[in-house]
């Protein structure tokens, strides 16, 4: 979906990160969801390595 | 005086909550110092700065939140402080729609909401890029915000977003408006025919404020993020955008903002400037007018001329530089005449304060190095704010600038280090404070009542020394903002503060009263 | 390898979802159970040894061997245990399920699962009822008394109650149940009434005394959990076949002994991955607190690794009264279980969730990678044998478990030579 075609449609928006940017949208009724968002396995290396590891698609 | 660690193994919360915690748990009886944080390196570093490192600290990782807190434990105890944290949290997350879930990625909150465009993205700067890496794969827009992005990403993501017909708005973009909806940092603006490209956040906030009180509105805002035009990232973003605006309807005028681009960047821009079917209004704050003229571009002297010129190409008027001021003369010598008037004959220091980067950057500007401004952002390196001797010496500070955000929120966000900042660099020798009020999505509630509560401030002890001080403001938003441009101007009025109608003109009558103080 | 992976889960999937758990009548444990004997005690959760058994599984070791007559006195009975004259091994191990202390010892009858899609059986002792019991710790003369009521009495008129009435499709009865307020973990009201209900004609046809027919409907109807140790073997008979599934990160068995919480995962077979248990943060009965808890114990999470108990927690709101909560936090727990498993269960539906099936097959990937936590529904034992419950709540497993079974499995992969590129 190109730029201009964003243009043309509703915003429907993902927000991941501050809680504030959420609530924004909701008061101004634009769709919004908010991530729960936390660093992808709680940010630990070696599991984030293990599941790099066995998430390649073939 | 008790020094305690608490520690929330692989808890997470967004670090703006945390910090307004931590600013709320700081105002408890008994409490000394309170810091509430996730356990990064700069949070532990910061920590220790204040004193509050305890031997717990070395079992912390990213993943864990800490409070580490000194009391008085006759006064408060530790679980109090804890309660309190937790009510506090509590409060915070039940602000708004507890029915809605909170999906834990992207990708379940893709299956919740099929048909989401955009993906607004504020989260560490270490993990950002992965999460837009896969927001562009899945064929969304993204916003980002966050900043401490690695350039190698931020090139390899713009590649793919517009290799796809993406926008990838960041790092460290703070303001956007699509399709009519403020994303982020940025004010509430009537719908129009104008489109901008901004690399600079308050920048863009400026001219989409201007525009508005001109009359006019705007069709499309997109932001690029601070570093587009380096080399590196060779102005990716501000070509899709700019390619947009031009392919898009709505768009009869655009307006492109940025500090100088690299001249390899600044070149591509030109080229497609040259050739392109509507009207291109560039402010390269600084920048070079002459190669903008030469391709059929309307260069600018100011962010306020940027939307002036825009506005005037639209009603097929002459696009002039504007580098006056709306009130006519004769008021304006009054105004100045009148404040100089206040002022002891060895109150000749200026102290501007902004929380808006590139409104600070437009100042330092304009002041030109007629003044000797010391800086955190200097024009050159011997007026770096770290060569001030004694305080003493005009200065003009970006307060949103990293060195001033370590474990504070944005002085958008919130005023504290502002007001701190007035407490202890406004002094006697104080003749002019300059100031940005800054509203709009994002901002603090009352920005411009933040402002006269400190003024007050410095009244009250400033008239100890039997002084006064001469204040101009101006005030970035609009009638639609939530915070009422027209309230913020009046409150910041009753308390004597002259308020332009932009930066520029703020600036420019900050400059007037410079050269009337006496040994300036 | 995500193929691979895919393939694999959905073929567990599919193994989850044929399931048809059957009562198919009852038994005694040496006669049925594989691998029983008079010197093999049986008991919840991954393996543990006499000397880390917490109090209540102590309690109830100890009660089961006055039970068996292999000691006349809790001290005898302690000193047996600690004699290594007795066996230890993990209901999981011999197709069996045990709440709370889970200890099944030679004598006790069991109920009989049978699977009839695969034809694999599970087995379950019936539950003694509230208060003072052995499940809990228990070991006075009363919980021994009980114990042998229910031998001579319970077991063999409702043996002949099944043998009248037929095999009981447990499939639909949890079905029914899940709609009518419980989730067969910590709620099994209405469970236990559609089961009183089924038999209750069938049980006065038997051969037994009014009285004894009485004492067993006064009993039954006496204990709402009755059903919970039917619901478990039924989750361990349709779950069990899928932990032979090669390469699949499906988890399919969750339990916890009072020290340690164990997770098995169906690529790793009979691996446990084992961290210590929890102690719970929930709502305590008056009088008594976090303090005064045991570590979550019990074999009865396998309902949660089906994907009702907990997972299924929108349905029964009534539970969060006892948990501490609302039922919108209820509603918040089961849809967060979606981001976890794979599939929503064909047959069991959940009324406040628009009728969506259960969040079913847990995957140790999104587990790690959400660092959401399968949540369990639970009592909270107290600490010192025979007590009982002090309070109920919500616990989760440690991250722990799933973080070692991900890197065993990764390595098992890699010495499959899976993993070249």
């Amino acid at each position: 979906m190109s730029v201009n075609d964003l243009f043309k449609q509703d915003l429907k928006v993902i927000n991941m990160g501050l809680k504030s940017f959420h609530t924004d949208l909701k008061s101004q009724g634009v769709p919004a969801i908010h991530v729960n968002w936390k660093p992808k396995a709680g940010g630990k290396k070696k599991m984030l390595d293990l599941l790099s590891k066995i998430n390649k698609s073939n | 005086m008790l020094l305690q660690t608490t520690i929330k193994r692989n808890a997470y919360y967004d670090s703006v909550t945390l910090m307004l915690i931590s600013r709320d748990l700081q105002k408890l009886d008994g409490v000394d110092e309170v810091l509430v944080g996730m356990g990064t390196d700069l949070n532990l570093d910061l920590a220790r700065d204040l004193d509050l490192a305890t031997s717990d600290f070395d079992t912390l990782t990213s993943n864990d939140l800490f409070i580490a807190a000194r009391f008085d434990d006759t006064q408060i105890s530790m679980q109090a402080i804890e309660d309190a944290f937790s009510e506090l949290l509590n409060k915070s997350s039940q602000s708004d729609d507890d029915d809605d879930h909170q999906p834990p990625t992207l990708r379940s909150a893709l299956q919740q909401m099929p048909g989401a465009n955009l993906v607004v993205v504020s989260v560490p700067g270490q993990y950002a890029a992965a999460e837009v890496e896969d927001a562009l794969d899945a064929g969304l827009h993204v916003m980002l915000f966050s900043d401490n992005v690695p350039v190698e990403d931020e090139l390899h993501l713009k590649q793919k977003a517009v290799e796809k017909g993406l926008l990838m708005m960041g790092p460290d973009c703070g303001t956007a408006i699509i399709n009519g909806v403020p994303l982020c940092f940025a004010n509430a603006v009537r719908r129009g025919k104008i489109g901008v490209v901004g690399a600079s956040g308050t920048g863009t906030q400026e001219v989409t404020v201007q525009v508005h009180k001109l009359g006019e509105g705007l069709s499309q805002v997109i932001g690029t993020g601070g570093r587009d035009l380096k080399e590196q990232i060779g102005g990716l973003m501000m070509i899709q955008g700019f390619e947009a605006l031009i392919a898009n309807p709505e768009t009869e005028v655009i307006v492109l903002i940025s500090k100088p681009p690299a001249p390899s960047v600044a070149q591509k821009i030109y080229q497609i400037a040259k050739t392109s079917p509507k009207p291109v209004v560039i402010d390269f704050i600084g920048g070079d007018r002459d190669a903008i003229e030469a391709v059929g571009a309307i260069p600018c002297v100011s962010l306020e001329d940027a939307a002036q010129k825009a506005v005037a190409v639209i009603r097929r008027q002459p696009a002039v530089d504007f580098t006056g001021f709306i009130l006519p003369s004769e008021q304006i010598e009054r105004i100045v005449e009148d404040a100089l008037a206040k002022l002891k004959d060895d109150q000749n220091e200026l102290r501007a304060l902004f929380t808006g980067g590139t409104l600070a950057d437009e100042a330092m500007k304009l002041l030109g190095d007629r003044y000797q401004v010391f800086s955190n952002i200097p024009l050159s390196p011997e007026m770096a704010i770290e060569n001030l001797q004694d305080g003493r010496g005009h200065i003009c500070l970006d307060l949103g600038e990293d060195q001033f955000t370590r474990g504070r929120p944005h002085p958008m966000i919130d005023p504290q280090t502002r007001t701190d900042y007035f407490k202890s660099h406004v002094d006697e020798r104080t003749g002019v404070i300059l100031v940005d009020v800054v509203l709009g999505f994002g901002s603090y509630t009352d920005p411009a009542g933040a402002v006269a509560d400190s003024l007050r401030e410095i009244r009250q002890r400033l008239s100890a020394h039997g002084k006064d001080v001469v204040v101009v403001a101006s005030v970035c938003g609009t009638d639609l903002d939530s915070q009422d441009l027209n309230k913020s101007v009046a409150t910041l009025e009753a308390e004597g503060v002259i308020v332009m109608p932009s930066n520029a003109q703020a600036v420019r009558l900050t400059d007037m009263l410079m050269q009337g103080m006496k040994g300036a | 390898m995500q193929n691979v992976i895919e393939k694999a889960n959905k073929e567990a999937l599919e193994i989850i979802q044929n399931g048809q758990p059957t009562l198919i009548g009852l038994g005694i444990a040496e006669e049925v159970i594989p691998g029983m004997s008079k010197d093999l005690f049986l008991h919840a959760g991954p393996p543990v040894s006499w000397e880390r058994m917490s109090g209540p599984m102590r309690g109830a070791v100890m009660a089961g061997l006055m039970y068996q007559g292999l000691a006349a006195t809790p001290e005898e009975a302690a000193e047996y245990a600690a004699s290594g004259k007795l066996r230890f091994d993990p209901c999981h191990h011999h197709d069996a399920v045990g709440p709370m202390a889970g200890v099944v010892t030679a004598r006790m009858p069991v109920w009989i699962i049978e699977n009839k899609a695969y034809g694999n059986r599970a087995y379950c002792t019936l539950n003694e009822g509230l208060g003072k019991v052995l499940r809990m710790g228990a070991y006075g003369p009363e919980v021994i008394k009980h114990l042998q009521w229910m031998e001579a009495v319970l077991y063999p008129l409702l043996k002949e109650t099944i043998e009248i009435h037929g095999p009981i499709d447990l499939k639909i009865m949890i079905a029914q149940a899940l709609q009518m307020g419980d989730e067969v973990h910590n709620r099994n009201k209405a469970g236990t009434s559609l089961l009183i209900r089924e038999i209750a004609p069938s049980i006065l046809k038997t051969s037994f005394s009014n009285e004894d027919k009485i004492a067993v409907l006064e009993f039954l109807n006496s204990n709402d959990h009755t059903f919970l140790n039917l619901s478990m073997p039924a989750a361990k008979a349709t779950l069990e076949p899928a932990g032979k599934v090669k390469h699949s990160t499906i988890v399919y068995t969750m339990a916890r002994n009072g020290t340690d919480f164990g997770i098995r995962v169906a690529a790793l077979g009979n691996r446990w991955f084992t961290a210590p248990a929890e102690i719970i943060d929930g709502l305590y009965f008056p009088g008594f607190s976090m303090e005064d808890a045991n570590p979550d114990i019990g074999d009865s999470c396998i309902t949660e690794t089906l994907g009702i108990g907990g997972f299924s927690m929108a349905t029964a709101p009534a539970i969060v009264q006892f948990v501490g909560g609302t039922p919108k936090d209820a509603v918040r727990y089961t849809t967060s279980m979606y981001e976890i498993t794979t599939e929503e269960s064909q047959a069991y539906k959940l009324p406040p969730m628009n009728f969506r099936g259960a969040p079913t097959g847990i995957d140790i990937r999104k587990v790690i990678e959400t660092q959401v936590l399968p949540v369990i529904n639970t009592g909270i034992a107290h600490k010192e044998p025979g007590v009982g419950q002090v309070g109920a709540g919500i616990v989760h497993p440690p991250m722990a478990c799933f973080e070692q079974a991900l890197e065993a499995y990764v390595n098992l992969l890699e010495d499959e030579g899976l993993l070249e590129d």
